[in-house]
């Protein structure tokens, strides 16, 4: 058994040992170290906990069976999951956490003598308070990263789910959660807990429906974002530094990913959280298309055209990810490279379905991150390059972004593919992408559409070359 | 008069917010999928409090209600932990420089 102090102590080290690994990911040399720093500081705080609980009850076999049971199945997940399911991946991680917290919150407020935190029916105001909140907010993450799961995984349409009323009620329900915590804390009564846990769990799902699939990127990095302050609503109650600071961090990193993703959409936070866009646009934009002509290829016409550039730069997105075209491609670049042509990775910043989901899978595909570029690194570079090849996006290249106010992507930073001298674009039809929009790039003169699976056309190209 | 422990929580709270609002900041771009994988992990240290909670039970019943929910919290964070720095460790590993000499 140590002290409460030293204990404390040690889980204020472990909350900076986490600031470490998430401060080694500035750069891919330091990162591999920063993560063996997260590891650290979770044996920390985990060994920790057994020293200050000290009677090593029969109670103790059973908390290592249950990391047991759960390590292998989260490490047998790890190494079988494979990297085009990130996103699922991560929404699937953020649901647990959230019922994780649910689950110490009930735990705390069925027995807070273990806790420290009074007697039942008469719990310390203060702790009851961030209890309820950390559940709450564990509730919400759980059911809205389920959604999130199911929409990425397939298992439910990526289109919008939206029905009169949904704001107003999502408003009533969101207030009510307020009103339950209040009551709770004055009255202490158990039936208001559970009815702010389903109340809560009801929202997350509520939430999340009415959201497209390409805005996952920016749901995801919200949940993270709920889980962190999940945690830190838990480590209040707890007492915990640990929890407290990894709470802070993850809350506000996942904020700031958000940020990011509208950012590069060009779309306030709470016009991606009402949702529903994409589907209304539609109609627009079937009754306004008119018949122009594109031009065509195949994959000879595209091997000539590189085969004749010096520099390529290649433009992936979700399309890429869904045919895990990733390590054709990267054949396709090694033939190139082998040819004297200087080859360059552009990412859009909402590319896929996750922040940071397209420089995953090129790395993946052994493609080094020196030659992988960020929008505005490398958007200069279109007026220089001989050719862009577009493999699985769309909305990012429209250069109707930058020209028609009337565009629902009006004002959304694009790569200027256009600017290119020929334009390669790998698509499977002419259909709209997310936004629902035409894309204007397809109907330019030095643009050559390339019809066909994104993995097969590349394999062909490379073939040809 | 003392001051509550709960206001030095609290600054610890804010002050670790601007931590990490800076931290992440400073995060390259291309290693955003790997942050939310190892933040995942990392807020599963909130094992800490469902370990508390597994071992509230007295010795001769290790098992009521409250507990429970605890070893299920404890199973639940552990997936977490495990698959989260394991899966940011494989990703991690793949992020090369580009050769030398080619």
């Amino acid at each position: 058994m140590i002290s409460a102090n030293l204990s404390a102590i040690f889980y204020l080290v472990s909350g900076v040992l986490f600031i470490l690994a998430l401060r080694g990911l500035s750069s891919p040399e330091t990162s591999r170290q920063g993560n063996l720093f997260g590891i650290l500081g979770m044996i920390i705080a985990v060994t920790v906990t057994f020293l200050s609980i000290g009677t090593f009850s029969s109670g103790f076999i059973f908390v290592v069976i249950f990391i047991v049971v759960g390590g292998s199945i989260g490490a047998f997940i790890a190494y079988r999951i494979p990297m085009t399911a990130m996103p699922e991946l991560v929404a699937g991680f953020h649901s647990l956490v959230g019922l994780a917290a649910v689950f110490v919150a009930i735990s705390a407020f069925l027995n807070p003598i273990a806790f420290n935190l009074g007697s039942p029916g008469n719990i310390k105001l203060g702790s009851l308070i961030e209890m309820s909140i950390g559940a709450s907010v564990g509730a919400i993450t759980f059911s809205g990263s389920v959604i999130a799961f199911l929409k990425l995984q397939g298992i439910m349409s990526g289109s919008p789910i939206t029905f009169k009323g949904q704001h107003p009620l999502n408003a009533i329900i969101l207030i009510s959660i307020i009103i339950l915590i209040y009551l709770l804390c004055s009255t202490q009564s158990s039936n208001l807990f559970w009815i702010l846990l389903f109340v809560s769990f009801l929202i997350g799902f509520l939430l999340i429906i009415p959201i497209g699939g390409a805005d996952m990127p920016v749901v995801i990095s919200m949940l993270n974002s709920y889980s962190g302050w999940a945690a830190a609503g838990i480590g209040f109650t707890l007492e915990n530094t640990a929890l407290i600071i990894t709470g802070a961090l993850v809350g506000s990193s996942g904020a700031i990913l958000s940020y990011i993703m509208c950012k590069g959409m060009n779309r306030s936070f709470f016009n991606v959280i009402l949702g529903g866009f994409g589907a209304t646009d539609d109609v627009l934009s079937k009754s306004t298309k008119e018949q122009r002509p594109v031009k065509s290829g195949n994959a000879d016409d595209a091997a000539f055209l590189m085969k004749n550039a010096s520099s390529v730069i290649i433009v992936p997105g979700y399309g890429m990810a869904v045919a895990q075209a990733q390590h054709a491609l990267r054949e396709m670049v090694d033939t190139l490279k082998k040819n004297d042509i200087k080859v360059s990775y552009a990412i859009h910043p909402v590319a896929g379905r996750m922040p940071g989901h397209m420089n995953v899978l090129l790395a993946e595909a052994n493609v080094p991150y020196d030659e992988v570029f960020e929008l505005e690194e490398i958007n200069n570079d279109f007026a220089n390059a001989d050719v862009a090849f577009v493999i699985g996006a769309n909305d990012v290249t429209n250069p109707v972004a930058k020209t028609d106010p009337q565009s629902p992507i009006y004002g959304m930073p694009v790569l200027d593919v256009e600017k290119c001298k020929s334009v390669l674009f790998v698509k499977r039809s002419l259909s709209p992408g997310y936004a629902g929009i035409d894309n204007d790039l397809f109907y330019k003169e030095n643009t050559l559409m390339l019809f066909a699976d994104a993995k097969k056309m590349t394999e062909d190209i490379t073939k040809n070359l | 008069m003392e001051i509550d422990p709960l206001i030095f929580r609290l600054s610890i709270f804010i002050l670790s917010i601007f931590v990490g609002y800076y931290v992440v900041w400073s995060v390259t771009p291309s290693l955003h999928t790997p942050l939310m994988s190892v933040t995942n992990a990392i807020s599963s240290v909130i094992i800490v409090g469902a370990i508390i909670a597994g071992l509230s039970g007295d010795p001769q019943s290790v098992f009521n209600t409250s507990s429970i929910f605890g070893f299920l919290a404890i199973a639940l964070a552990a997936i977490n932990i495990f698959g989260g720095f394991l899966v940011t460790q494989r990703m991690l590993a793949m992020y090369k420089k580009k050769k030398k000499e080619k």
